[in-house]
């Protein structure tokens, strides 16, 4: 018993520890980010307090916090006072709680402890491990944290806030759709809702998902930056046009509170992307793929899967830079008229696949997972190509000659 | 304004093509755009208190202003107001009183600049009649208090002190470029 208490305690410790320094230092790297792309240099001063050496700057985060911390803590006299302080915690406290079943490694070899501890199975890397849900926490986490969207809003009883917790509601609630859409896929051909499980199917097989299902992949990519409220569907915030949106009303440590809460949702997601799409821990010829595990490989897993996280956040915050903000419009009928068909298309093509295609590769003489590739990327490139004939999502508001006109899409318009 | 004025051009976006709808080009162009940056374009970044900003042309900056001296090393101001006049910040603050010297009836007596309230717009450099006041390139002004950030006269006199080498008066430098074609065709200087 002793052992399993002690080592959930430190994992938890880990995870926790590792998360807010992993937040601060990701918010001095998406500022040295974006300092690089617009030819700048960014945060290169601060080193240790006290003294003059810089460390390029790696010093950034903690006078960032100790300046969030040491703000007047001052309550605006309009609010409501509970929900001002709960909805913070919401959003914090959900976007924490999604890493208690996200594996931030494979197995530690069970020889960590002494023989006569009678510890035999190797330890799995995840706060709660065999959680059978898993994906489905992931999911109920990630609702709840679109109370702390709404009720900040809410709660502020500014009309601005409230304005951005609706358009942020609005989009959040309409991107759980695309989103689920696109873990469904990957559920059924692993059969399992298990991160770990669906790591392992992956690692087993060798093709990870984004090449057996890449519409899968796009439309869970989308659907998570703007559940990440990333740019480019950063209208929650889209703080160069509007007012900051639900966390108007916000400052010092409840701010943060939202703020890191925003990360760790990226960093969530970035996760959820390279374990369900992108094989985990897994590498070819690197990593092995099997449940027993010598010390070097279970090393060359957590740093495979942190490495493939790491690089998807980099692209989270190229991203940002890349491409411009979607009108509101057009981000609602992506959700709705492109992402959501999108990623029913993808779930038929997998159950059909899973039904019947592995039976009709192995007789016709070809390897399974080549053929679902193959099948995979041309189920693709035929539904992008109807997607981009009908292009639902390029509406135009603006004004028009004839007022008739108006309210037709310039798409359709051309068909008639 | 109605939408049948004859006075609106209505301007129509170019049509997308089948790529461009796609969003494929955009996709790479964006990210090519980002990542040329990232890698491959020089930092622009001046990092300032140990690297300057170099000015240009010293003679031509808009920064603090400085009183300028005559040869025997007085004020050149004869406290006309027209600076004062000229300036829509209002920042200029002069003292008149009758001159101790015979070539001019009024010298400032106080002439205090609020560099506060300041614009450095140049207009009372363009007002002088006299070529008293000036601006130099000195741009970075800092101070602990809004009393320090008043000049008087003393500190717009010694502002003169120390950049009067590197940015001579406009009458010194006509002078001198006047000196300067004598010297590079002396038969025109001759003749005349």
């Amino acid at each position: 018993m002793l052992p399993i208490v002690l080592v959930a305690l430190i994992k938890v410790g880990l995870v926790i520890g590792g998360l807010m320094t992993a937040a601060a230092y990701l918010v001095l790297g998406e500022r040295w980010i974006a300092a690089w792309i617009q030819d700048r240099k960014g945060p290169n001063r601060v080193g240790i307090p006290l003294t003059k050496i810089r460390l390029f700057g790696l010093g950034q985060p903690l006078a960032d916090g100790v300046k969030f911390l040491f703000k007047a803590e001052y309550t605006p006299a309009h609010v409501d006072k509970g929900l001002y302080f709960f909805a913070p915690m919401t959003i914090f406290i959900t976007a924490i709680a999604v890493f208690a079943v996200i594996p931030f490694g494979s197995f530690l070899p069970s020889d960590i402890f002494p023989a006569s501890w009678g510890v035999h199975e190797p330890i799995n890397l995840v706060i709660a491990p065999g959680v059978d849900v898993g994906m489905i926490f992931v999911f109920a986490m990630g609702s709840i944290a679109v109370y702390g969207v709404v009720l900040g809003g809410w709660a502020s009883n500014s009309k601005y806030s409230f304005l951005g917790g609706l358009r942020s509601s609005a989009q959040l609630i309409g991107y759980e759709l695309p989103l689920g859409l696109g873990i469904l896929g990957v559920v059924l051909s692993s059969g399992s809702l298990r991160l770990d499980a669906i790591m392992e199917h992956q690692a087993q097989t060798g093709a990870w998902n984004a090449f057996v299902q890449p519409l899968g992949m796009i439309v869970f990519c989308v659907a998570s930056f703007a559940e990440a409220s990333r740019l480019p569907f950063d209208l929650p915030e889209a703080e160069q046009e509007l007012i900051g949106g639900y966390h108007t009303e916000y400052f010092g440590i409840k701010l943060m509170m939202y703020l890191v809460g925003e990360y760790l949702h990226m960093v969530a997601a970035a996760f959820l992307i390279v374990m369900l799409f992108f094989g985990g821990w897994h590498f070819w010829g690197l990593t092995g793929s099997g449940n027993i595990v010598t010390w070097g490989e279970a090393i060359l897993r957590i740093v495979v899967l942190n490495v493939k996280v790491l690089g998807m956040v980099f692209f989270f915050m190229v991203a940002r830079w890349s491409w411009a903000r979607f009108r509101y419009d057009q981000l609602m009928s992506l959700a709705w008229l492109v992402m959501l068909p999108m990623g029913m298309v993808n779930l038929a093509y997998v159950a059909i696949w899973e039904e019947y295609g592995g039976d009709w590769a192995r007789s016709a003489g070809f390897s399974p997972q080549i053929a679902m590739t193959l099948c995979g990327w041309a189920v693709f490139s035929v539904t992008w190509y109807v997607a981009t004939k009908m292009s639902p999502s390029q509406g135009d508001n603006r004004p028009r000659r004839q007022s008739r006109e108006s309210n037709i899409r310039p798409g359709f318009e051309a068909e008639k | 304004m109605k939408t049948d004025d004859a006075r609106i051009r209505w301007v129509e976006s170019p049509k997308l093509g089948m790529l461009g709808k796609s969003y494929l080009t955009l996709f790479i162009k964006g990210l090519t755009t980002t990542l040329g940056h990232l890698f491959f374009h020089k930092k622009v970044t001046l990092e300032s208190p140990e690297q300057r900003h170099k000015v240009l042309d010293p003679v031509n900056y808009r920064g603090v202003h400085r009183l300028n001296k005559d040869e025997q090393g007085r004020v050149k101001c004869v406290a006309c107001f027209l600076c004062a006049t000229a300036c829509p910040a209002h920042c200029i603050d002069i003292v008149a009183e009758p001159s101790p010297w015979p070539d001019r009836e009024k010298y400032p007596k106080v002439f205090n600049i609020d560099e506060l309230r300041c614009i450095f717009c140049g207009m009372c450099e363009q007002a002088c009649p006299v070529e008293a006041i000036e601006l130099t390139s000195f741009y970075d002004l800092t101070g602990a208090s809004r009393e320090e950030m008043i000049f008087d006269k003393e500190k717009l006199l010694s502002v003169f002190d120390q950049t009067k080498e590197r940015e001579p008066m406009p009458s010194k430098r006509a002078n001198d470029a006047a000196q300067d074609r004598l010297k590079t065709c002396p038969t025109s200087g001759d003749s005349s």
